[in-house]
């Protein structure tokens, strides 16, 4: 699937719910389904500190696909991750690196990525394009 | 909705009816932000040691001002300067009284706390602290009264010290006392906590500090809304607050200073205003309290400021220390019978400040969930980290109570929180 089809997935699995609960319910339990990023990779360097909440995000290539784990403290802001790991990972650097991310508005959930400094959200997605951008030249310069 | 509509939940009716001589339904009326509907709810407003809201008539003063006055103040010879030069020393006579400092010119418009301690550490740190000399902090204070004085003290090479609390959140006065020495040369204190809550007992600390000759500086930013200030009886030799946090507008503070440390500092910033006269070889300095208010300050926000000043008087300090006591006790005891949550702060003395954590739940989860139910409070480190981790935590919920708040809002932040531990568990 290609980055906007996964996003309309998204959109689409959203617009079941019509309460704020609902809505919520179902990130956390995407936070609950989530793999946990294993402990060798909850590192200085990888993590992206918000004010309240701290985001984990660990990045590698395997065959040509750019991969992306990542993990937080906080449920909700690790449900919000997860959502960003699935549409993003697995695709090349030039995909993620030019990506329109645009599900999150479309979800109502564009707040989270507006407050930038408390959830480390925006910082995170700002990172995994910098992978893609970086992997990017690099092979371009190979 | 009217104030009398808000659903009532009634967990803790026992206590509900609280007594005050203030009429809270038309005191709501005042301040037009709590018609506010946030995600479908109308707004619980628990955000209140981060900023309150702004009564009408502060909005009212702001928009006369701009409609019928605005001019720059000072040397205009124009009917409008001249109304708002009247109208901005006007505030100043009243912040004068506000906080009984003994001459007008004592009062320092700044931008807020952080200004004021930061023109404090600038002014009076670089001029009169040398390497060696030590400066006395709490393990409870906001950034804003720890980043001046380290940056003082690496620049000048004297020594920072903390006074250490208990697990209450109460200063260990003891340990104050074996601090200082004759090498203190500082005090720098919150008045009241914005994390905890905790009153401190300044007027010891300023004595005790005064006794080894160091000058003290009180953070008034969270003290200013809830009781009465006197800087005379206190002692202090600097007070900073924020107007923002007592119904007034933002980006505005006063440093209270001592009038004869005022003249011996050199001055903050250079501009306009803050001169007397200038040529390329030297300049001459304004007097006080013109040396410090270089440029063209916040006229707007000063003129209005006076309203909120007269609104808090008009409906008493001590009222509103009684009424808001009575929340914080009523909310105490609520969320008491949440099982899992822990009050962050103790103290005996406390202003209406609930700071918690509750088991296996990140606070910004409880920020989050809590928004969506239109309650707002303020969740993280407060700015506060090195006292976040003094309680080995990484931050925590923390509901601030205004005058306008009610038993009826903590009930549903009570409910709220129900339903978060729901929903997360």
């Amino acid at each position: 699937m290609t980055i906007n089809e996964i996003q309309d997935e998204l959109i689409s699995d959203f617009e079941l719910f019509d309460e704020w609960e609902s809505k919520y319910e179902y990130i956390i339990d995407l936070a609950k389904q989530f793999p946990p990023l294993e402990e060798q990779y909850k590192t200085e360097e990888n993590i992206i500190k918000g004010c309240q909440s701290r985001v984990w995000l660990n990045a590698y290539m395997e065959s040509d696909l750019l991969k992306f784990e990542a993990d937080s403290d906080a449920i909700i802001v690790r449900g919000l991750v997860s959502m960003l790991v699935k549409v993003l990972s697995g695709h090349t650097p030039e995909e993620i690196a030019s990506a329109d991310l645009y599900f999150m508005e479309r979800i109502g959930l564009h707040q989270h990525l507006a407050q930038t400094r408390s959830n480390g959200l925006a910082a995170m997605l700002k990172q995994m394009k910098a992978y893609g951008i970086a992997y990017q030249a690099k092979s371009v310069n190979q | 909705m009217s104030p009398n509509s808000i659903i009532w939940v009634g967990y803790f009716s026992k206590i509900a009816l609280m007594k005050t001589s203030l009429d809270i339904a038309s005191i709501r009326n005042d301040f037009p932000i709590l018609n506010e509907v946030i995600n479908g709810k109308q707004l619980v407003y628990f955000d209140n040691a981060a900023t309150t809201q702004k009564p009408r008539l502060v909005l009212d003063a702001l928009s006369g001002y701009y409609e019928h006055y605005n001019a720059n103040i000072h040397r205009g010879i124009h009917h409008l300067a001249e109304k708002a030069t009247a109208a901005f020393e006007q505030t100043r006579k009243r912040m004068q009284s506000f906080v009984n400092a003994e001459f007008s010119e004592e009062i320092i418009f700044t931008y807020g706390t952080t200004d004021g301690i930061n023109l404090v550490a600038s002014t009076y740190g670089r001029k009169f602290l040398k390497e060696g000399d030590e400066v006395i902090i709490s393990t409870m204070e906001h950034h804003s009264n720890i980043v001046p004085w380290q940056m003082l003290c690496e620049e000048k090479g004297c020594i920072l010290k903390v006074i250490p609390i208990d697990d209450n959140g109460d200063l260990l006065m003891d340990e104050y006392e074996k601090l200082l020495t004759e090498r203190t040369k500082f005090v720098s204190v919150v008045h009241v906590s914005n994390s905890l809550g905790t009153i401190n007992p300044i007027k010891e600390i300023i004595e005790k500090a005064h006794a080894v000759g160091a000058k003290v500086l009180i953070d008034g930013a969270q003290a200013s809304s809830h009781f009465h200030i006197d800087v005379q009886d206190l002692g202090c030799d600097f007070y900073a607050l924020s107007l923002h946090k007592i119904y007034g507008p933002t980006g505005l503070g006063i440093l209270y200073g001592k009038k004869d440390l005022l003249n011996a500092m050199p001055p903050y910033r250079g501009g306009g205003e803050m001169i007397k006269e200038v040529t390329f070889e030297k300049t001459t300095y304004n007097e006080l309290p013109y040396k410090f208010e270089a440029g063209t300050p916040n006229i707007a926000d000063v003129v209005a400021a006076k309203y909120a000043l007269d609104y808090v008087d008009t409906l008493g300090k001590s009222n509103i220390a009684t009424y808001e006591n009575g929340l914080l006790k009523y909310a105490t005891e609520a969320v008491s019978e949440i099982e899992g949550l822990k009050i962050i702060g103790k103290a005996k003395n406390k202003v209406s400040v609930l700071s918690f954590v509750i088991d296996g739940i990140h606070h910004q989860d409880i920020g989050v969930l809590l928004d969506q139910q239109g309650i707002a409070v303020r969740t993280g480190h407060h700015c506060t980290q090195p006292l976040m981790n003094r309680f080995n935590i990484t931050g925590t919920s923390r509901a601030s109570f205004a005058v306008y708040n009610t038993t009826e809002e903590i009930d549903l932040l009570i409910k709220g929180l129900h339903k978060v531990k729901r929903m997360l568990g």
